[in-house]
């Protein structure tokens, strides 16, 4: 579940000045017209997947890498968008940007990297916000619950679209690392590497209390309705903000947010809204760097309501950011999915017979600080698929930025994936793409 | 272990084809070797970053654990050879180690560096620490915490219920099957369970 990384090096700014010529990517529709049985039973009759894709596929379709996304990203994963002139836009960067493109740990100059918006999304591929063919309204609330394994059967006919029979890897962090998980067990033989980051085998009860948590705010908002908000003419907001603000307190550390913020109090008197300031070191554009009164020794407000210290403005800023991009009723489908996502489940919890089906070699990957999903969840996958003797790599990043560090260019954690790369999937794939 | 010469001499004690687990495994080398020379299979453990990245670099499987916390992750009889090369010093639970060794592998290889080595003797008999091409770390800085000799890992071996299969010491590339206690700055043991 990316969440928008904090300053300094989280923050991924194209600059005329760093020399690489950006990538231009446009997003493709591919449309399917034979319905999708879902595991709720239900059946989605037809629908769309935006889709992105890097490099060049080679002849024989060995270097293809799928990248599965997490709660609030999407299909576009690397490179930029471009305005009506082909100019790259600023700050429409992907959200795996620093992981993958041209040079990068996941060399797009030899990888066919392919990223796909997952259904109920809110960007592009069929979600609660399109038509109901049925009803000729919004889907809203009667959005089919859709499932990891859902997306997984999704992205396996997008592959049949493209051609595309066994994938070098899949790839993705949190709930993407779910999706990865999920293709070595519903597709073994077309996978032949994963790389899971900071994911976990299914959500602990603290997890999904968490998701309930964003769900109430959003459910118990008036303007909800029901789910049928775009009928009513109104958007859930004041829910999906709050949904955001615990989301992105579970996305960090106690560490990096005490780094960062500390006790220190905010100044009213910024140019944006009460309560909507940006970030501590954020682009001037949207406001300038906060400036704090620790040094003034100013004195408390003494308000209930009026925010008082930083990290209650940063929450509400990122709050009332995510309101305006995200869905409300994709927001509960995707943290449903996450919920349900259980492999061990149809095996009496044993994670090991479940892992029994999948042949991938796998590289795991957590974060030290990561309390969302811990270390210690990636090393149940690890021992489950010891003891399956299936190939397997781990790196625990020693990294203070909580979940969100799978999200960040960590030097050790981007090294690690490319040499993997590198080294294990590029053993397995005949010809080298060059070009450019 | 740097040197190739030992590093071969260790892989002979690896049948051919085994499943391993290299504990505290470095860059990899041994387990790249294994895996090219041996065709061998397994895993290697590695707590530090950048060896870690060395074995990944090799290609090899690497999980990033501490060995302080035990082979919990690891079944009974899981592997046919777990390696402790050169490990046994820097663990604080050495002997809880070499119990899960015994666990988790059919058999065991060790090697470690001989404290009783006679230039070792010497420099204490003389009152200093010694400082040695195989001990190269003054006391107070040495992140091997545990010193034994040849003749002490014997006897650990047996209070753990170790069947001893092979043991001989290594000396500048050259194995010392007499006296290996007094001659050999490296000790090394193959046992079973």
């Amino acid at each position: 579940m990316p969440g928008l990384p904090l300053g300094g090096p989280g923050f991924l700014f194209w600059s005329p000045a760093c020399g690489v010529k950006p990538v231009i990517v446009t997003p493709q529709t591919f449309r399917f017209s034979e319905p999708l049985p879902l595991r709720s039973g239900a059946v989605l009759p037809a629908y769309e997947l935006k889709v992105e894709t890097y490099g060049i596929l080679n002849a024989d379709q060995s270097n293809a890498v799928l990248i599965c996304h997490a709660l609030n990203a999407s299909h576009h994963v690397a490179g930029f968008h471009a305005d009506e002139h082909g100019q790259p836009i600023a700050r429409s960067e992907g959200w795996w940007h620093n992981m993958i493109g041209p040079g990068k740990a996941v060399d797009t100059n030899r990888w066919f990297v392919i990223g796909v918006n997952n259904l109920g999304s809110c960007f592009g591929s069929t979600g609660p916000s399109h038509t109901n063919p049925a009803t000729g309204q919004p889907w809203g609330a009667d959005f089919p619950v859709v499932t990891v394994e859902d997306w997984v059967d999704a992205q396996a006919r997008l592959l049949d679209a493209m051609g595309i029979r066994t994938l070098a890897a899949v790839m993705g962090g949190s709930l993407g690392g779910m999706q990865t998980l999920s293709w070595t067990l519903q597709y073994p033989d077309r996978v032949r590497h994963a790389v899971v980051v900071a994911s976990a085998p299914n959500l602990t009860a603290e997890n999904i209390a968490f998701n309930e948590v964003a769900r109430r705010a959003i459910v118990t908002d008036p303007d909800f309705h029901g789910g049928h908000y775009l009928r009513e003419g109104t958007l859930p907001r004041r829910g999906l903000r709050i949904a955001r603000m615990i989301g992105h307190i579970t996305y960090l550390s106690d560490d990096v947010m005490n780094e960062k913020f500390g006790r220190k109090t905010q100044t009213p008197t910024l140019p944006a809204a009460r309560g909507s300031l940006p970030p501590e070191g954020a682009d001037p554009a949207w406001g300038g760097p906060a400036p704090d009164r620790v040094s003034a020794g100013e004195p408390y407000r003494y308000s209930t309501q009026d925010v008082e210290f930083q990290i209650e403005s940063y929450l509400r800023y990122q709050g009332d950011k995510f309101s305006e991009y995200f869905d409300a009723n994709t927001y509960l489908l995707i943290t449903r999915a996450l919920d349900y996502f259980d492999p061990a489940r149809e095996h009496d919890g044993n994670l090991s017979a479940a892992l029994a089906r999948a042949t991938a070699k796998f590289l795991l990957i957590s974060f030290s600080t990561d309390w969302r999903f811990s270390p210690a969840r990636s090393r149940e996958i690890v021992k489950a698929l010891l003891e399956n003797k299936r190939d397997v790599s781990y790196a625990e990043i020693d990294a203070p930025h909580g979940h969100d560090a799978f999200l960040l260019d960590d030097p050790r954690y981007h090294a690690a994936v490319r040499s993997y790369f590198e080294q294990t999937v590029a053993a397995a794939v005949p010809a080298e793409v060059t070009h450019g | 272990m740097a040197d190739v010469n030992v590093m071969h001499r260790i892989a002979r004690l690896v049948p051919p084809g085994s499943r391993v687990l290299d504990l505290g495994c470095g860059d990899g080398a041994l387990l790249a070797h294994l895996r090219d020379e041996r065709q061998c299979t397994g895993y290697g453990v590695e707590i530090d970053d950048a060896k870690v990245h060395a074995c990944l670099k090799r290609g090899v499987n690497v999980l990033q654990l501490n060995l302080e916390d035990g082979l919990s992750m690891f079944g009974d009889d899981a592997f046919d050879v777990v390696l402790q090369i050169d490990t046994l010093q820097h663990l604080r639970n050495a002997e809880t180690m070499l119990r899960e060794t015994a666990r988790v592998g059919r058999a065991g290889i060790v090697a470690f560096p001989n404290f009783a080595h006679w230039p070792n003797r010497l420099a204490v008999l003389q009152g200093r620490m010694p400082v040695t091409k195989r001990l190269p770390y003054q006391w107070y800085d040495t992140p091997n915490i545990r010193v034994g000799t040849y003749a002490d890992f014997e006897v650990l071996a047996r209070s753990c219920g170790l069947r001893i299969e092979d043991s001989f010491g290594l000396h500048e590339g050259q194995e010392i099957r007499s006296l290996p206690n007094l001659l050999a700055s490296t000790a090394v043991f193959k046992f079973n369970n």
